[in-house]
């Protein structure tokens, strides 16, 4: 129920309303409970027909780079074992 | 190197399995360390499912387990207020609009599906703005949105709201059900006998409410609380840090989802919900009674539009409990596991939910019956 999607800005028309792409299905959705400006190819959570947020950037990818470096880090401990 | 950011890393990226493994014994490192054992209450059911589905509950040490908290909107709705719903989808010339989970529900005796067989136009909407196009679509009824959620939810109401009162539009009723999250876990913890000593908070709630709705909470109750996300990678990121948290004795509030999360949340979501609605007094929780100051209603000023008002004369409303076997309660604090109930499964099934956890795919026992078979808790 709560449960909300990050899609894909792929329009924006002059009512506020968006089309988003949410992994291929695209949807049409309200801007009117943002804040900030939008730009189309920015990431937005989107809820009942409403986007809710905007994603951090910067912050995504800085989660994703520790995720790789904790993979890295364990394949490498992994190799270790093989070779001990 | 600046790498762009692609859909596919929100979704693939914080369900690599291989981060999943090495969260995995980061964990059971910091868990050694533990004198207490951690009861995490995952207070949203969105987590849940998240947790059953992917089976994180079974790859946690034995130190550490998850209890399964209030947090689905259609599981807390009493029996009463969904009667209240098939009342007005009987009044003569009324469609009755709803979010999609709330229409197989049983009320005391029928579900909104059930009516919608005999005769009543019952539809389930995709967004709540579209009430407002089936109200101009059909002047000649009345159009009344059953409105359910918990703060995630809650300001497409009120954007509806919004809409509605510029419109002109006459013939829109609202009938709000929306519940906060902060009090069913007041309710709980207060009960005295939980023994829930973590938690890990909404998602999708805190990226409207924020962060700051928490941190009352876990100085209250000397317990840490993390904001996560609903992918595997973010709940079992959680877990370290509540592990973390907890080794330093923390009563601190810390967010994992930071991606969508901030301390002070989507303050525009937050003065549209304000404009448009008040708490109640009162509120009665499926599986947890009354509780105090716990829902929303809309403010005296937009009366004109408040189906509780305008049809209160059509509105039953004779509390209706739960079946006498049912222990929900007791597995929300912790104090036994759905297959501790002797209905589970037999009696009591999504078909057939004898209580509140079994409505929907958020609730426990829902859970438990449709993945509890892919586990091992069942035999603990
Ligand atoms: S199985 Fe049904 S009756 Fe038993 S605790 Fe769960 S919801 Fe209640």
């Amino acid at each position: 129920m709560c449960l909300s999607i990050p899609s894909k800005v792929t329009e924006i028309d002059e009512h506020n309303n968006a089309v988003v792409d949410t992994m291929g299905v695209q949807r049409r959705v309200s801007l009117d409970l943002i804040s900030e400006p939008v730009k189309v190819g920015e990431y937005v959570l989107i809820h009942v027909g409403y986007a809710m947020s905007k994603i951090d950037e910067e912050d995504a990818m800085e989660s994703l780079k520790v995720y790789r470096e904790l993979i890295e880090k364990m394949e490498e401990l992994e190799v270790q074992e093989q070779r001990e | 190197m600046k790498m762009d950011l692609q859909l596919k890393d929100l979704f693939e990226g914080f369900r690599d399995p291989r981060v999943i493994r090495s969260l995995k014994s980061q964990i059971e490192q910091k868990a050694q360390k533990l004198d207490k054992k951690l009861y995490v209450m995952e207070v949203c059911g969105g987590h849940t499912h998240s947790i059953m589905k992917y089976g994180l509950g079974q790859i946690l040490p034995e130190n550490i387990e998850f209890v399964h908290g209030p947090g689905c909107p259609v599981c807390v709705m009493p029996k009463e207020r969904i009667d209240q719903a098939i009342d007005l989808a009987r009044m003569e010339d009324t469609i009755l609009v709803t979010l999609g989970d709330m229409i197989r529900v049983p009320g005391s005796k029928y579900s909104l599906a059930q009516v919608r067989a005999q005769g009543a136009d019952v539809r389930a909407l995709y967004t709540p703005l579209d009430a407002l196009k089936i109200a101009k679509e059909n002047p000649e009824k009345n159009v009344v949105f059953f409105a359910i959620g918990f703060e995630t939810t809650t300001p497409m109401s009120a954007a509806l709201m919004e809409q509605l009162t510029q419109s002109g539009v006459q013939n829109l009723f609202l009938h709000i059900n929306h519940v906060l999250v902060p009090p069913p876990i007041e309710a709980i913890m207060d009960s005295g006998d939980a023994k829930v000593n973590a938690f890990i908070a909404p998602s999708h709630v805190s990226v409207i409410t924020g962060a700051k709705i928490y941190k009352p909470l876990s100085k209250r109750y000397g317990t840490p609380i993390v904001v996560a996300g609903f992918e595997p990678v973010d709940i079992l990121e959680s877990i370290s840090m509540l592990a973390d948290m907890a080794l330093q004795n923390s009563d601190d509030t810390a967010i994992q989802y930071s991606r969508f999360v901030s301390d002070e949340g989507n303050l525009k979501a937050q003065k549209m919900i304000e404009k448009y609605m008040q708490t109640r007094e009162h509120f009665r929780w499926r599986g947890l009674g009354d509780i105090p100051q716990s829902a929303l209603k809309l403010r005296p000023e937009y009366a004109r539009y408040d189906a509780e008002v305008r049809f209160a004369e059509h509105l039953s409303d004779t509390p209706v409990d739960d079946h006498k076997q049912c222990i929900c309660g007791d597995i929300l604090k912790a104090r036994a596991k759905p297959f501790d109930c002797k209905v589970f499964g037999k009696a009591c099934t999504p078909g057939t939910p004898l209580g509140s956890c079994m409505v929907s795919s958020e609730g426990a026992c829902n859970a438990y019956f449709r993945f509890g078979n892919l586990t091992t808790e069942g035999q603990r």
